[in-house]
């Protein structure tokens, strides 16, 4: 007599610890071995784009700090550049260092969430304890210049928000100075560790041909050994003016993306420390009295300046017609805003670019042959974050 | 092609009479085609040693309500041989369907789905359209410039049936969308005066 099988249907989520968010996966299994996933988002979906449609360019910035919300102002990054690109204006060189400092800082911010969020679900505890105590410091950073831990909205159209206050230059440069040494003891802990090992090497393995077909950015592409990244081969801001490297994996596996990210820490850190050496004093919002508000004084003293700050608020700067797509480097890939103004001072239509969604879509590929308990490694070395995938 | 104006060039040489405009701006090929001719265009951009677009970046739409034809769909490629963007774009009417990408960029895949879920575009020959990010049993298409900022329903649990249940959104106040266009352009001398303020300070 024969039996007949059947596969077993298994849902991952939406409410796991592994699942890095309000992911609902949908596994068929055989035995162990996974057959197919079929990831289903949009748990999280606030209409991010429909609600840029309807605010002025300066209110649509708080909802880049929603997307991806373990490093908020690389995403306000990218929709700055888009506006100022369409509006033709410069910004000053120490609101470019900022931003670019501000910005590794996410990166290092992200980067210690996904490498220590994924020993935990491989099973090592003490990575995330340590390196959320240093997540901490940076995002005290971020209060410091913008007033909160989390959601920024610190860049503007034309600059950013206010200087920096003092006293900040400094401890960004002592932290530069201590946190190397975590990178080290984290490295200590997982990168010649049998377990972490045994659970990363060869497991969701990637070939060049399919980082590309599948529409990899950042991490995913760079650990199969592509060497691109947009602050070098499109640099924006003043990127070019500084001196990193691009690490650069060689199997395209977990444990490769892994290593690229504790790399990328270090090339932040340099990175930071050559931004705090390069900044000079100097003004941190472009002069463009259409597009940067008037200082406090100047509403004070000027009715002109008390008009301008009312039409600011109200109305907004308006932005002449255009189509634009501007993409930056963020921490998980390639981070985009395709952006049409209609010559309002409200966006026709703002397109975001998340790379996670296209990161999570290859979960089926990645993850067909692979057993159950590869599954958190996977997801986790994809480095999916919710609210920029859901948006 | 590692120049943009070469790059269209060699597009416009070879493609013909299958790209209607095509334009450089911001350091990005801009180029419009007719909705049958996508599968051609982006067979040749993808394969063509001269050009090498091997990654799709996102696909996109935007809604002009007043137009006949309503969409414009838009393709965003990426190019690492030579380090190229191009925005490829095409109009269609409300209800006529595209052909799918999925075949030459399996990533185009969720992408497609994004647009379906959002705008109501249909694809043939995808090979999975489901609604994406919506809920399940969603109904409307709400990135469309006719679809209201509020919705139409909202969710909530009901006690008496034990079970989230949808009802028509009841607001205790309205959006309220406030029209603070005027033509009045202000003056110029505000900006000097920044500018003199900043140095005195």
């Amino acid at each position: 007599m024969t039996k007949k099988i059947k596969n077993l249907n298994l849902n991952f989520g939406p409410q796991h610890p592994a699942a890095h968010g309000v992911l609902r996966l949908i596994l068929e299994l055989d035995g162990e071995v996974v057959e197919k996933a079929d990831p289903h988002i949009g748990l999280l979906h606030r209409g991010t784009e429909k609600l840029i449609e309807n605010k002025t360019y300066m209110q649509a910035v708080p909802y880049f700090d929603r997307l991806d919300y373990v490093a908020p102002m690389n995403q306000e990054h990218a929709f700055a550049l888009a506006v100022e690109k369409i509006l033709n204006i410069d910004v000053p060189i120490r609101a470019q260092f900022i931003r670019v400092m501000f910005c590794e800082i996410g990166r290092i911010l992200s980067h210690i969430l996904n490498v220590t969020t994924q020993a935990l679900d491989v099973g090592a505890l003490t990575p995330s304890l340590w390196g959320f105590e240093e997540r901490e410091t940076l995002m005290t950073f971020y209060e410091r210049a913008s007033g909160s831990r989390l959601h920024a909205n610190y860049f503007r159209a034309g600059g950013v928000h206010q200087d920096l206050p003092a006293g900040l230059e400094t401890d960004i440069a002592k932290f530069c100075e201590t946190f190397p040494k975590i990178i080290n003891d984290l490295e200590n802990l997982l990168t010649d560790n049998r377990i972490f090992k045994q659970r990363n090497v060869d497991i969701g393995v990637v070939t060049k041909e399919d980082a590309l077909d599948y529409s990899f950015s950042g991490v995913m592409i760079r650990g199969s050994g592509v060497p691109w990244d947009l602050r070098k081969s499109q640099p924006y801001d003043c990127y070019n003016q500084l001196d990193f490297k691009i690490p650069v994996g060689k199997n395209g596996d977990c444990y490769d993306r892994y290593l690229c990210r504790i790399e990328e820490m270090k090339e932040s850190v340099k990175i930071i420390k050559q931004c705090l050496s390069k900044m000079e004093k100097g003004p941190i919002k472009t002069f463009d009295g259409k597009i940067t508000p008037p200082s406090k004084k100047d509403i004070k003293q000027s009715m002109e300046a008390l008009i301008h700050h009312f039409k600011l608020f109200t109305e907004g700067y308006r932005v002449p017609e255009d189509e634009i797509y501007t993409a930056v480097e963020a921490p998980k890939g390639e981070f985009g805003v395709y952006l049409i103004s209609d010559g309002s001072s409200k966006p026709y239509k703002c397109k975001i670019r998340a790379p996670g969604f296209s990161h999570l879509q290859s979960m089926d590929y990645l993850i067909k042959g692979h057993m159950l308990a590869d599954v958190p490694a996977v997801l986790g070395s994809l480095d999916i974050v919710f609210g920029e995938v859901d948006r | 092609m590692n120049n943009l104006i070469d790059l269209e060039k060699k597009i416009n040489s070879e493609l013909g009479t299958k790209i209607n405009t095509s334009e450089i701006k911001h350091n990005q090929i801009y180029l419009e085609i007719d909705s049958e001719d996508l599968i051609d265009v982006v067979l040749f951009i993808k394969t063509n040693k001269d050009t090498k677009f091997r990654q799709l970046i996102d696909i996109t739409v935007v809604d002009y309500p007043e137009r006949s034809k309503r969409f414009k769909i838009v393709y965003l490629f990426l190019s690492h041989e030579f380090n190229q963007r191009m925005i490829l774009s095409y109009n269609i009417s409300e209800n006529e369907v595209i052909s799918s990408l999925t075949s030459i960029y399996p990533s185009a895949n969720w992408m497609e789905r994004e647009v379906f879920d959002m705008y109501g575009v249909s694809f043939k020959d995808h090979p999975d359209l489901r609604r994406i990010l919506t809920d399940y049993g969603f109904e409307g298409h709400p990135l469309r410039k006719d679809f209201p900022l509020t919705g139409h329903t909202e969710v909530r649990y009901s006690e008496d049936q034990k079970k989230v249940v949808n009802e028509p959104v009841k607001l205790e106040q309205n959006y309220r969308n406030f029209d603070y266009e005027s033509p009045w352009e202000g003056t110029k001398y505000i900006q000097e005066l920044t500018e003199s303020n900043d140095k005195k300070n």
